[in-house]
């Protein structure tokens, strides 16, 4: 059985039909077609799944697809404008905060969270706020690296 | 025939389809995740209440914190009351899950969850918390001590919905801390945990309470720690006789996390800590929440 759903993912309305259990990754990446969040432990430990729904993080692996209806949610695909990057996402490539690839657009999420609520994070709340996201290459340095220049205004 | 899933646009809805046995669901956190893993599938009928505006508010008044169902562990942890008076619920919201898990998970399902393991049970203990189930029949008030009955049980009957917590706020000067032994830093849930809360009166404790946290079935207050502390002077004599009587209470279960014997041990350490930040807090000297950070050191 399927249900109707509009899924408002980086500013476009998609309307869908989904079975109750469908989660909100299962929905972006099968039925909108946005592959950027990635299904890494679909376990909500690693946070490669990470998307924004009304401005705020949620692991999408554990989200009901649903209740998303009419919401607004936000993937890596949302971050850039166009072409161009946003300062985050110009960081990233800048420090070498990217290494296999796969935890990137979690992380990018999450550290777009993090810069909303905490916009001057100290490097030990930028390491505890991304704790809920594994990178598998252990690449973690470049990414905090990226976080601080951002924060700092650079 | 009930749809498998509605959104309920009105409390009456969601305890409607409650009372004919679907599940509801808030922010998923545990729901999903426990059907993602395999541990129990999702259930067949479910109703989402995250809609329910009158079930999400936050707020003190009349000497008492009243927290709707859905206020979300992101929202407590900022609150300045929470973090001004029942400290240890500060503590406890501020480490549940990742910066994603508290925005989206709430009190009510986190409660509802019965996990002995879960943080924000401790600190309501020791502030002698109540929840409000409510069903079609009516409502009743139930201390969080007696909510939870087992691991994942909870003595809700079918039909009844957790609509409320509600605390009355300790007296100023009260000291509390919620101390957890973690792996890692996001993404987790208590190895061992423990709350302590107390105040002091000329010199003197004058009230304390204790509850230990994944040292149990479920999580419960240890009376004969907090007794031992009263009339004494907060020092460490004090609080390692305590973190011993709680080491005591405690009946822990080997499982992937730890073994038992490494839990006896480290309810102790960790009561310790806890009994010590809180006794700080009580005297006026500043411990950053969360406190498990603060006496376990930085990560830098």
């Amino acid at each position: 059985m399927k249900l109707p759903l509009t899924l408002s993912v980086n500013g476009v309305s998609y309307p869908l039909e989904v079975a109750p259990s469908t989660t909100l990754l299962e929905a972006v990446r099968g039925d909108v077609g946005l592959t950027g969040a990635k299904e890494g432990c679909d376990d909500s430990e690693c946070g490669a799944c990470m998307m924004l729904l009304d401005g705020k993080p949620v692991n999408s692996c554990s989200y009901l697809a649903l209740q998303a209806d009419g919401r607004e949610v936000t993937t890596v695909e949302g971050l850039s404008d166009g072409a161009s990057l946003s300062p985050l996402q110009r960081a990233f490539l800048a420090h070498g905060g990217v290494q296999c690839g796969f935890c990137t657009p979690g992380m990018l999420i999450s550290a777009t969270a993090l810069l909303e609520a905490n916009p001057r994070p100290m490097e030990d709340e930028v390491r505890i706020a991304l704790s809920g996201n594994l990178c598998r290459c252990t690449g973690y340095d470049g990414i905090v690296k990226a976080v601080l220049e951002v924060s700092a205004g650079g | 025939m009930r749809s498998a899933f509605i959104s309920a646009a009105t409390l009456d809805e969601a305890l409607s389809a409650i009372a004919e046995g679907a599940r509801p669901v808030a922010g998923g956190t545990d729901l999903v995740v426990g059907a993602r893993q395999g541990k129990s599938p999702l259930p067949a009928s479910l109703v989402a209440i995250h809609r329910l505006d009158e079930l999400h508010h936050l707020g003190a008044g009349d000497g008492l914190l009243r927290l709707g169902a859905l206020a979300t562990h992101a929202e407590i942890a900022a609150d300045p009351v929470v973090l001004e008076r029942p400290t240890a619920l500060a503590d406890a919201s501020s480490i549940v899950g990742s910066h994603a898990t508290r925005a989206q998970g709430t009190i009510g399902g986190n409660l509802m969850n019965a996990s002995p393991a879960m943080e924000t049970g401790g600190p309501l203990m020791v502030f002698g918390a109540t929840v409000t189930l409510r069903s079609e029949a009516g409502e009743r008030q139930v201390p969080v001590a007696e909510l939870m009955t087992g691991p994942g049980t909870t003595a809700a009957e079918a039909g009844e919905l957790l609509t409320a917590v509600e605390l009355p706020l300790p007296v100023e000067g009260t000291g509390s801390a919620y101390v957890r032994l973690e792996y890692r830093r996001q993404m987790e849930i208590a190895v061992v945990g423990a709350t302590a809360a107390l105040s002091f009166s000329a010199g003197a404790v004058d009230w304390a309470a204790v509850a230990i946290t994944a040292l149990a079935p479920t999580i419960r207050l240890v009376p004969a720690a907090a007794d031992g502390l009263l009339g004494s002077d907060g020092g460490a004599a004090a609080v390692a006789a305590a973190a011993q009587a709680a080491a005591q209470a405690s009946e822990p279960i080997s499982d992937v996390r730890a073994s038992a014997d490494y839990r006896r041990a480290m309810a102790e350490v960790v009561t310790r800590r806890a009994l010590t930040a809180a006794v700080s807090r009580a005297r006026g000297e500043a411990v950053p929440v969360p406190a498990s950070s603060a006496v376990f050191g930085g990560t830098t």
